[in-house]
């Protein structure tokens, strides 16, 4: 009855047989196919210009050829840098310190406006900030911050602080009563109970909120080009865009542009990509 | 001491007031200050802006009610630039969800390895949209491109297209790198979906006889149905006010052939220097955007509470 004679199961242990082939070949199958892109930018950016219009496409670099990238470090690179590490520290500080500060109100004290306020600030993570880019353009023009770097600070807040706000927010109604309680007695008011409790418990949701918005900001593009001008005065994502107008064809310069200017976020990754992973997916599903 | 108790002066209930007001207003001040400034006042002074004629330079503006919202009525390239957007949409739900679907199960089936593979898997999630557009518009570069050149060398010719620059190929390009860079985000959700799922549960339907595929299709997926209606709601919602690839890549191009809302208000204010018809695209995007949003909103929560 049992015997492997009967045609129904032996396709269906056939079946099955495949099925677990094939996990591993998908599997790896995904991974040239998210791998080859990266692959091709450092083997590109590690050749001369000569070999990139004569070689082929995937032969390997002759010789490891680091002239792109010294040419790029000498070219302006820190300050890019520099510019994209000031925006991005300023602002995360700020959206820590505001986002918080606006949870614990939302979370702890009662007032009539708690619930519409906070109905109304989640909204605002539905608003696509192209709609606020030409007033927020014209603003930064007539208060004279236009091409500077403080100029993006403003607008990068204001956007992160929904979600941030939403956040934490969740956060702060987890942390016990009781703790709050045991603070009052200690004769402390809404601001020390603020500072002594619910700001050394919201460790991870603040850590939560920092890489999420971390990850974003440094990246983010569409501000940073609107608002400023001056090389000087640029972030790193805008650095790939100014030496592409300036080594036009010169395909290894512009991959070793890009290269530099991911590598610091991959780095951070290889040490924390769990809690990189966990910041982002949770800051993408509440916004 | 008992007078002052029987009859509170009526300075000390006013500070008792201030006392319970003052640090409401001074924790939210700062949140509100910059909501106000820098989203709720862009987002009103947007549907004030699409009600002028500006160049945005001079003082030359001019009130001209809503011409611009007439003109956009019959503005064909903004309801193409519209239909793409619904195209990603689209093709970002059929083609990123199930992909990321299959991926998730593998990685959840494959102990060995599985996590080497999630991290390499995510790379792509950290990179910059202009990093991730140069480095395509290299890959799809008809003349220099790997792609082309892995076409000629397998003796594919037949295949080789200007992938950028052919009005026909233009949008499906572009949207094959967003689904590239997007698909690990929904792999690594519905990773999530699946690790709260009962391991115990597929044992026993593998005991009773079931295949794989059954208990795929009739187990593994019912339990994600929530995951997949949230997936698909992000990638709806993000489908319409995106912006980012497409602009680097092809800039909306050629004539229009990938245009999305968002890269035509772009250009519109930005190089055509038309502030006010700018800002009827952006104001009309995000009546849509919150439209749709609410909408889907709406259908996924029905949802939610039926299961």
């Amino acid at each position: 009855m049992n015997s492997p004679a009967n045609p129904a199961s032996a396709t269906k242990v056939d079946r099955s047989r495949l099925i677990r082939a094939a996990v591993p070949a998908l599997g790896l199958f995904w991974l040239v196919v998210t791998t080859l892109p990266f692959i091709f930018v450092v083997m590109t950016s590690l050749k001369s210009q000569q070999e990139t219009f004569s070689g082929s496409v995937w032969s390997l670099p002759e010789k490891l050829n680091f002239e792109n990238y010294l040419a790029v470090l000498n070219g302006g690179f820190w300050t890019y840098l520099r510019n994209s590490v000031f925006v991005l520290v300023t602002s995360i500080i700020l959206i820590l310190v505001i986002s918080s500060m606006a949870a614990y109100a939302f979370a702890r004290l009662r007032f009539r406006l708690n619930k519409p306020l906070f109905g109304l600030i989640v909204a605002g993570m539905i608003v696509p900030i192209h709609i606020t880019l030409i007033p927020i353009y014209l603003l930064i023009r007539n208060v004279g911050l236009y091409d500077t770097p403080f100029a993006l600070i403003g607008p990068y807040v204001a956007t992160a602080l929904p979600v941030s706000i939403f956040i934490l927010t969740e956060f702060m109604r987890q942390i016990p009563k009781e703790l709050e309680e045991a603070a009052k007695l200690d004769g402390c008011g809404a601001f020390g109970i603020f500072w002594k409790v619910f700001l050394p418990l919201s460790g991870p949701g603040l850590s939560t909120v920092a890489i999420y918005n971390s990850i974003g900001l440094w990246n983010e593009f569409i501000f940073a080009y609107v608002l400023t001008s001056n090389p000087a005065n640029r972030t790193l994502p805008l650095a790939i865009w100014d030496f592409q107008g300036q080594y036009a064809s010169n395909i290894p310069a512009i991959l070793s542009v890009v290269t530099l200017t991911s590598l610091p976020l991959i780095v951070a990754y290889a040490f924390g990509q769990e809690r990189i992973v966990k910041g982002m997916m949770a800051g993408a599903l509440k916004g | 001491m008992t007078f002052q108790d029987a009859q509170p002066t009526a300075g000390a209930a006013k500070y008792r007031r201030l006392t319970a007001v003052l640090p409401i207003a001074v924790f939210l001040a700062p949140a509100v200050v910059f909501l106000v400034v820098f989203l709720l006042y862009p987002l009103i002074s947007s549907f004030q802006l699409s009600l002028l004629d500006w160049n945005g330079l001079g003082s030359g503006e001019r009130f001209v009610g809503l011409a611009n919202w007439t003109r956009l009525a019959q503005d064909t390239l903004f309801w193409k630039s519209l239909g793409n957007n619904l195209l990603l949409a689209l093709f970002s739900v059929l083609i990123q969800l199930p992909i990321a679907l299959v991926l998730a199960v593998v990685l959840d089936e494959a102990s060995k390895g599985s996590r080497v593979l999630k991290i390499l898997y995510f790379l792509p999630l950290l990179m910059s949209s202009v990093a991730l557009g140069v480095v395509f518009k290299n890959i799809y570069d008809p003349n220099f491109g790997p792609i082309n050149a892995f076409l000629s060398a397998v003796h594919l010719d037949g295949l080789v297209r200007d992938w950028l620059g052919d009005p026909r190929y233009a949008l499906g390009s572009v949207i094959a790198v967003v689904c590239w860079q997007n698909i690990p985000f929904y792999m690594v959700l519905f990773l999530a979906g699946l690790s709260s799922f009962p391991r115990e549960l597929g044992e026993a339907a593998r005991l009773d006889g079931a295949s794989e595929s059954t208990i795929f299709w009739r187990i593994k997926l019912p339990h994600l149905q929530g995951t997949v209606r949230t997936g698909a709601m992000l990638a709806i919602v993000g489908s319409l006010r995106y912006f980012d690839l497409i602009f680097i890549m092809t800039d909306g191009g050629p004539e229009g052939a990938s245009e999305l809302m968002a890269t035509y208000m772009f250009r519109t204010v930005f190089s055509s220097f038309q502030l006010g018809y700018g800002s009827t695209i952006a104001s009309a995007m995000f009546i849509i955007v919150t439209i749709v949003a609410s909408l889907t909103m709406r259908v996924t929560r029905r949802y939610e509470t039926e299961v």
